[in-house]
C-alpha cells in the first residue's frame, strides 16, 4: 500500500552521488555518464542471495531445456525388465515402476513445468499491466476496473482452478490435442487468476507518473495517449513489472504442480514435476527418492526465483541503489 | 466506524452475488451428466423425470434463483431449527448432493470440525512461533538470527505443502515411525492415552501448515517492527529512561501489531484453500478433501456450495480486517 507512494520512478538519471561532483579529483566529472541498467546491475551484484538464485535458476532452466540433447533417453520409453532400479551409471536417478529413466523424465517434466510457469507469468503480466495502465491512466476506467480487480481477489482461487480444470479439460483436449489442450488450459487458468497484484501495483505507479512534468511536456507537444503510454509511462513502470514477473513464475510453477499433484493437471503419461511427485507418492515406502527429486526440483526453482525477485526489487529501487 | 461497517456489509452483498453467479455459470458449462451412472435399461422418459427431480431441465435463471433461495433463505432456517428446535424449514427443498442424495450442508457440517481442528491449531501454532521470531529478527537486524530467519522463511515460502508434507511422512512415519502418516478422523479422545494418539496424528499436518504461515507472518512482523523501531517516539521512550524491555515489548510492539493483526485476519480464508492440499496429503477428512472428492465425482451442488463457502470466508475476513484496522489505528478514518 505504502510502497506505491514511496516509489519514485527513475528516469534514467544517474543517482545524485555520481552526478553531483564532490570534493574528488576533476577526472570524475569527465567520466562518461552511467546508464540506469549499469547501476541496477551493480546493486544487484551486491545481493549475494540474488546472485546465487539467478545462477541456480539459469542452471535449472538450461539443464531442463538443453539436458535432453546430452541425455537422449526417451522419457516415455518403457523397459519393463529394468523397472524400479536404484541409481546407477546407466540411470543416475534410477527407473520408475515401468522402467522409464527418471533423469530423462525429470528433464522432460522440468521443461513442461518451467514452460508453464513462464508462459502463465507472461499472460498474467500482460493482463495485469494492461488493466493497471488503463485503470491508472484513464480516470473513467479506474473505478470499474479496480472493482473488477477486487472481485477477482475475492474469488477462491484454488477451488476455482480445480473446477476450471474439471470443466474445460475435455473440450480443449478435443480441439488442440491432449497435451497442447491441457497446456493451454493450465496456462490460461493460472494467468486469469493471478494478474490482480500486478494490476494494483502498476495502477498505483501510473497514477503517480502521469502527473509528472515529462508527461505534461509530452502532452503539450501533441503526443497522443497511446504514444504517451508506450513511450513515457510503460518504461517507467518497468521495474515493478519485472519484480512481479519473477515472483509470478514462482507462483505459477507451484500452482501447476499443485494441480498435477491433485491429479487434475497433465495426463499421467506426460511428466511434469508435480505429476512425478504425485506418481512417486504411491511408492513412498519403497522408493522415497522418487518423491524427493521432483519435490527438490520444484522447491529449488521456486526458492531461486524468489531470491532473484528479492534482489531485483532491491536493485530496481532507486532509494536503496547507490548507497 | 459503525456506518463504515454497515456500508461495507451492504457492499459485500453484490460482491457475493457476483461471485455466486460466476461459480454458477462456470458449473453450468460442466460437461458431466449426473444420469451417466443410471443403467441403460431405464427408459428415457423416466430418465427425464429423474433429471427434473434433481432440479435440472429448467431455464438457467430459474435454477440460479432457486439456488440462491435455497442457500440464503432455507439453509439459515435449517440452522435456526437445529439450534432452537423450531420448524421453519419443514417441507422446504434443500441443496441436495448428487453423490449421497443428502443435503449438502449436513455433510459440510460433519466435515468442518476436522478442518477447523487441524487448520485452527496450525494457525495458532504459527502465530505463536512467528511473532517472537519477527520481533527478535527486527530487534537484532542483520544478526545471524535474522539471516537464519530470512532463509527459513524463504524456504517456507518456496517449499510447497505437497512436498514438505510428503517429506515429513517419509522422515517421521516411514523412517522413524514416530507418527502415523494418515490422520484418523474417527479417533475419539476420552483418556490421556487417546489424547496422546490424537496429538501424535496432528503434529505433522499442523507443522506443515504452520511452516508456511510462519514464513509469511514472521517476515511481516519483522518489517512492521523495523518501521516502528526508528520512529521518534521510540527515542523519546528511551530518553525517558524506560527499560529496553518496556520500549520494545510495550511501545514498539503495540504499534507494530496493528498491520500484523489485519494480515492475520486476511490470511484465515487462504489457509482453508491451502489446507486442500495438506488434507489430501495426510488424508484428513475435512472440507478440502470433500471438495476434491466432489470434483472427481462430478457432484455439482457440492462443488458449488463449497466454492461459495470459500468465497464467503474471503469476503467476510476482508471486512473483518478492514474494521479491525480502523478500530486498532485511530488515525485511520474511513468516513
Amino acid at each position: 500500500m505504502t510502497d506505491k507512494e514511496r516509489f519514485v520512478p527513475d528516469e534514467g538519471l544517474a543517482p545524485a552521488s555520481t552526478a553531483l561532483p564532490s570534493a574528488g579529483p576533476m577526472e570524475e566529472l569527465t567520466s562518461p555518464p552511467r546508464s540506469q541498467w549499469r547501476d541496477v546491475w551493480d546493486q544487484f551484484k551486491t545481493h549475494k542471495g540474488a546472485m546465487i538464485g539467478a545462477m541456480l535458476f539459469i542452471l535449472i532452466v538450461a539443464s531442463v531445456y538443453l539436458g535432453p540433447f546430452f541425455w537422449d533417453i526417451d522419457p516415455t520409453k518403457i523397459d519393463i525388465r529394468a523397472r524400479n532400479q536404484g541409481p546407477s551409471w546407466e540411470h543416475p536417478f534410477g527407473t520408475d515402476q515401468l522402467g522409464r529413466d527418471m533423469l530423462a523424465r525429470m528433464m522432460a517434466g522440468g521443461a513442461t513445468s518451467v514452460s508453464v510457469g513462464i508462459t502463465a507469468m507472461l499472460l498474467a503480466l500482460f493482463l495485469g499491466s494492461f488493466i493497471g495502465v488503463l485503470a491508472g491512466f484513464f480516470k473513467k476506467l479506474d473505478g470499474p476496473l479496480m472493482r473488477l480487480t477486487d472481485l477477482f481477489l475475492a474469488l477462491p482461487l484454488l477451488p476455482l482452478l480445480l473446477v476450471m480444470m474439471l470443466l474445460f479439460r475435455e473440450p480443449l483436449a478435443a480441439t488442440f490435442g491432449l497435451e497442447r489442450g491441457i497446456f493451454i488450459l493450465i496456462v490460461a487458468a493460472i494467468g486469469i487468476t493471478s494478474w490482480m497484484p500486478t494490476a494494483r501495483i502498476v495502477r498505483g505507479d501510473v497514477l503517480a507518473i502521469k502527473e509528472r512534468e515529462f508527461v505534461m511536456a509530452a502532452r503539450s507537444i501533441g503526443t497522443n495517449n497511446s504514444k504517451i503510454i508506450s513511450r513515457h509511462i510503460l518504461p517507467n513502470v518497468l521495474s515493478p513489472i519485472m519484480v512481479s514477473a519473477t515472483l509470478g513464475i514462482a507462483t505459477a510453477i507451484i500452482t501447476e504442480s499443485a494441480l498435477s499433484f491433485l491429479g487434475l493437471g497433465f495426463p499421467p503419461d506426460f511428466p511434469t514435476w508435480g505429476r512425478l511427485l504425485f506418481d512417486g507418492v504411491d511408492y513412498l515406502q519403497q522408493y522415497p527418492e522418487r518423491v524427493f527429486w521432483p519435490g527438490l526440483a520444484i522447491s529449488l526453482t521456486v526458492l531461486s526465483v524468489n531470491y532473484l525477485g528479492d534482489g531485483l526489487r532491491d536493485a530496481l529501487d532507486p532509494r536503496i541503489r547507490g548507497r | 466506524m459503525l456506518t463504515f461497517t454497515i456500508r461495507r456489509l451492504i457492499l459485500a452483498v453484490p460482491t457475493l452475488l457476483f461471485i455466486s453467479l460466476v461459480i454458477f455459470l462456470l458449473l453450468e458449462m460442466a460437461p458431466g451428466d449426473p444420469m451417466a451412472q443410471v443403467p441403460l435399461t431405464v427408459p428415457p422418459e423416466v430418465k427425464e423425470k429423474m433429471r427434473e427431480a434433481l432440479g435440472l431441465g429448467q431455464p438457467m435463471h430459474v435454477r440460479f434463483w432457486k439456488w440462491i433461495v435455497q442457500f440464503f433463505w432455507i439453509e439459515p432456517q435449517v440452522l435456526i431449527d437445529h439450534m432452537f428446535g423450531t420448524t421453519f424449514s419443514e417441507g422446504d427443498l434443500r441443496v441436495i448432493s448428487w453423490q449421497t442424495r443428502s443435503p449438502v450442508m449436513d455433510i459440510v457440517v460433519q466435515r468442518i470440525p476436522q478442518t477447523l481442528w487441524v487448520v485452527g491449531t496450525a494457525y495458532v501454532v504459527a502465530i505463536l512461533i512467528a511473532l517472537p521470531i519477527g520481533i527478535y529478527s527486527a530487534y537484532r537486524q542483520y544478526s545471524w538470527f535474522d539471516q537464519m530467519g530470512t532463509f527459513v522463511s524463504m524456504v517456507g515460502f518456496s517449499v510447497p505443502p505437497f512436498f514438505s508434507g510428503v517429506l515429513v511422512i517419509v522422515i517421521f512415519s516411514v523412517q522413524l515411525g514416530w507418527f502415523p502418516s494418515i490422520y484418523d478422523t474417527t479417533h475419539v479422545v476420552d483418556s490421556w492415552d487417546s489424547f496422546v494418539v490424537q496429538l501424535k496424528q496432528m503434529i505433522m499436518p499442523v507443522m506443515v501448515l504452520a511452516l508456511q504461515i510462519t514464513a509469511q507472518l514472521s517476515r511481516f512482523m519483522r518489517a512492521s517492527m523495523l518501521d516502528n523501531l526508528n520512529q521518534d517516539y521510540v527515542r523519546t521512550a528511551r530518553a525517558k529512561g524506560l527499560s529496553e524491555y518496556t520500549v520494545v515489548m510495550v511501545h514498539v510492539l503495540r504499534n507494530s501489531m496493528i498491520p500484523v493483526v489485519t494480515v492475520i485476519a486476511l490470511g484465515i480464508p487462504s489457509i482453508f484453500g491451502g489446507a486442500i492440499i495438506t488434507e489430501q496429503v495426510f488424508k484428513v477428512n475435512g472440507i478440502g478433501q470433500l471438495l476434491i472428492g466432489a470434483i472427481e465425482a462430478n457432484d455439482l451442488p457440492m462443488v458449488q456450495t463449497l466454492t461459495f463457502i470459500f468465497a464467503v470466508l474471503i469476503v467476510l475476513f476482508n471486512l473483518i480486517a478492514d474494521v479491525l484496522y480502523g478500530i486498532l489505528d485511530p488515525r485511520i478514518r474511513y468516513d
